[in-house]
């Protein structure tokens, strides 16, 4: 329980080295909790982290504390008579309360954190992402629908200072600080659509059209995988979004719409139907 | 009788084939686990020796790996787990501990038994047939649909896991009746030891859930060979059945396993403290508790699929109020070592290391019982980590613990003391080194089941590795002491672990050679 401590100490430690460094997305060697946060519900999620991992670390300190104590001060060496004692009512309910309201200071927070991500304000923007084996493709049906597909560079064409495995060809773009409602589905298998840094992951589902959103607070290429088994190149499936300034953002739309196909919306359903 | 005409007897191996007596089933069952967890355990070495560097350099391909990581899933639960926990402890010493002669079925007993060689033979089989069942041990499909697995590798583990089931269902039945009907007389239900309690406990959740996989995995042939379409939405169905038949048998499963792992760890912390157990009553209640909470919690499994406030809530609350029931136990055990009179040998060093473990495991899993911070840990590490805490360091502990426990009693032999204490620490330090920082690599957005990772993962990958090689070199440790104690270990004082509250230890431990295996009883 030792090491719980330092999970928490390292928490600290990696949030301090998130605040001089501003935008290291990628995982770090070492790292010893959440990277990055760019987005409030990322935020959120790490505070509820935060306050159900310091009560876990009493609880295990507690455990291990009176096991460490009762070794002492029990052992046959000195303590040669057993107490006949089993039962002792006040102690029992005590031990069965106590872990209810404990479990309440959890409840309130995290169902407060759960109605703020499952209530989708109202959106800006909406982005499909359909998971593919094994790419993702991002469609823009608000900015006429354009389509693209995001494909994991292999490591050999990995430009310097992008992560192997995580750079793609083609990111997802959003707009920074605009409320972005994301579509997730699937054409084949059930894939994750996982972006840790925003605090989001909802599965890709063959036959369902699924809804989150995200709101990103600061500009920067953020990087997630596939986080669901997905056949032979589920380790090759990384998710990148870049957020960028909403002018720059504009002018990625106006490059984006003459370089993609559009994809008409029959043309989505049949997919998804497929 | 001799010790040479006994080796003889154990040698035949019509007997062992034929036995109907539920010590020798209960052997066969351990022995049978022992194997399985050898070859589960091999799999995790070689999957640890892949992830100790980025990049693949030792399986062939993701569809290699994934095929991998379902074996090792599956053997340690199916072949491994449950058979030493259920099948080799509960056929061993239910009987003995309410006074049985034996099971109420015991030629059933024995087709339970043999009919787990036999699926795991078909398990090995679909990985060496075709690409495997890359799928993991939760089979989702389309994954594990025609398309996504063409072979005949998927099937093959259906058969397998149904063959498993079927066995499963027949000792639960033979559990629950003999344990029913067969207590000798004036043993009240609530007299029966907590080990016995966690057996019939786990048997009657045996019944509610194996079915359910059953019929999932019933359709998951249809849907592969008779043009279903119970998972296809093509064709009207929606994969998110399946998850939903198979997280209802799913959750359960793993109170399954750490329930009779309850009543071990209860039996050794009552024994070597000198005392009964702390707050019998509670005990019970709490374990038939978290049997019935089992049943509403499966979609905790779940909470990423897309569903809205109210599920999520719902499962969320119902997940975290198993806490209540678990930290019953865990308070009742420190509570009866308090006041006693503690005598910290191998079997209680290793109790002890499982309450303080499955304690950590239990937190992670308050953490991970919450479907909002879920979104970042679904599927993550922490996920890997969290349950290798109630498994690998929880159920495992246990097993070893009941092994070493029991050990005198089932062989008429010692084992080497101060090798079961290095067993002990090099486990629990190398099982420690392995599977803590697996949270750091979670919290840091590592995925689980991939084969390659970005190169910001690698430092805890590795002293995971390292971890591992301690925690498998405790292993081989552990294999040989078997080997030498079981021929030349120091013959069992009757009295070997001081005064007992329950009978299994009542007859002489020169009759702990089976009785099935033995041609007379005359001499002994």
């Amino acid at each position: 329980m030792r090491g719980r401590g330092t999970v928490f100490l390292g928490f600290v430690s990696a949030m301090m080295l998130d605040a001089r460094h501003g935008l290291a997305q990628a995982p770090a060697n070492w790292q010893t909790s959440f990277g990055v946060s760019a987005s409030e519900t990322k935020e959120r999620i790490v505070a509820l982290h935060d306050h159900i991992l310091l009560i876990g670390v009493c609880i295990v300190a507690l455990v291990a504390m009176l096991i460490g104590f009762a070794l002492l001060r029990f052992r046959a060496s000195r303590h040669p008579t057993a107490s006949k004692v089993t039962r002792m009512p006040w102690l029992e309910f005590g031990w069965t309360i106590a872990p209810v309201l404990v479990l309440g200071a959890i409840a309130a927070p995290s169902l407060q954190l759960l109605a703020y991500e499952s209530d989708i304000p109202d959106a800006q923007l909406t982005i499909k992402a359909s998971g593919h084996q094994w790419f993702w493709r991002y469609s823009y049906p608000d900015n006429g629908g354009f389509a693209y597909d995001s494909i994991m560079l292999p490591p050999a064409s990995v430009p310097a200072g992008e992560p192997r495995l995580l750079a793609v060809d083609n990111r997802m773009v959003v707009p920074v600080g605009a409320v972005v409602r994301i579509q997730v589905t699937s054409s084949d298998v059930v894939h994750s659509f996982f972006m840790p840094a925003l605090g989001l992951q909802i599965y890709a589902m063959p036959g369902r059209l699924n809804e989150t959103w995200t709101r990103v607070e600061k500009p920067g290429v953020y990087y997630g995988q596939c986080n669901q088994i997905c056949g032979l190149n589920h380790s090759f499936m990384p998710i990148a979004i870049e957020a960028m300034a909403q002018p720059d953002f504009d002018a990625w739309v106006r490059d984006a719409a003459t370089r993609y196909p559009v994809v008409s919306a029959a043309t989505i359903s049949a997919q998804v139907a497929k | 009788m001799s010790a040479t005409e006994h080796r003889r007897e154990c040698r035949s191996i019509a007997a062992w084939l034929f036995t109907t007596d539920h010590k020798a089933i209960g052997t066969l069952y351990l022995g049978f686990a022992i194997m399985a967890g050898t070859l589960g355990g091999a799999i995790s070495g070689y999957m640890r020796l892949e992830l100790a560097q980025p990049g693949m350099d030792y399986v062939v391909n993701g569809q290699s790996w994934n095929a991998l990581i379902t074996a090792h899933g599956l053997i340690m639960i199916f072949y491994m787990v449950m058979p030493a926990l259920i099948g080799g402890f509960g056929n061993w010493f239910v009987p003995l501990m309410i006074g049985a002669r034996d099971m109420a079925f015991p030629g059933l007993n024995s087709l339970g038994f043999w009919l787990l060689p036999l699926s795991l033979i078909m398990l090995i089989g679909s990985l060496l047939v075709g690409d495997g069942t890359g799928t993991g041990w939760s089979l989702y499909p389309p994954l594990s649909g025609i398309d996504g697995q063409p072979g005949p590798s998927v099937d093959m583990t259906i058969l397998a896991l149904h063959l498993a089931g079927i066995s499963s269902v027949i000792s639960a039945i033979n559990f629950v009746t003999t344990i029913l009907n067969m207590r000798e007389d004036r043993l009240p239900l609530f007299g029966m030891p907590l080990f016995v309690w966690s057996i019939l406990i786990s048997s009657l959740m045996l019944l509610l859930a194996m079915p359910v996989l059953a019929a999932a995995l019933a359709m998951l042939l249809a849907d592969r060979n008779f043009g279903g379409a119970f998972f296809d939405p093509a064709g009207g169905g929606d994969p998110m059945l399946f998850m939903n038949l198979f997280w209802f048998f799913g959750h359960p499963e793993v109170y399954i396993m750490i329930l009779p792992a309850f009543g071990i760890i209860s039996q050794i912390v009552s024994r070597f403290s000198g005392r009964p157990i702390f707050g019998y009553p509670g005990m019970v209640l709490a374990m038939a508790s978290i049997a019935a909470l089992g049943f509403i919690v499966w979609a905790h499994h779940m909470f990423t699929v897309g569903g809205g406030f109210a599920p999520r809530a719902f499962f969320t609350l119902a997940s975290m109020v198993i806490a209540v029931p678990t930290g019953i136990k865990v308070f009742a055990w420190i509570a009866t070592m308090w006041g006693g009179s503690i005598r910290l040998t191998v079997p209680m060093l290793w109790a002890l290391g499982f309450i303080i473990m499955f304690t950590v495991g239990g937190t992670t899993g308050i953490v991970l019982a919450n479907a909002g911070a879920d979104q970042v840990l679904h599927n993550t590490y922490y996920v890997v980590a969290h349950f290798h805490y109630v498994l690998s360091l929880g159920a495992t502990y246990a097993i070893f613990a009941g092994f070493y426990y029991w050990f005198p009693r089932m062989t008429g032999r010692m084992f080497p003391e101060w090798v079961g204490r290095l067993h002990f620490w090099c486990f629990f330090i190398g099982t420690n080194v392995l599977f803590f920082p697996m949270h750091f690599l979670g919290l840091a957005g590592m995925p689980r089941r991939i084969a390659d990772y970005p190169d910001g993962f690698l430092g805890w990958n590795m002293i995971a590795s390292l971890g591992a090689v301690l925690a498998l070199a405790s292993t081989l440790l552990f294999l040989v002491m078997l080997a030498v104690s079981l021929r030349r270990g120091a013959l069992a004082p009757r009295d070997v672990w001081g005064p007992a509250f329950t009978h299994e230890w009542d007859d002489d431990p020169e009759m702990a050679r089976p009785r099935g295996t033995a041609g007379a009883e005359a001499g002994a």
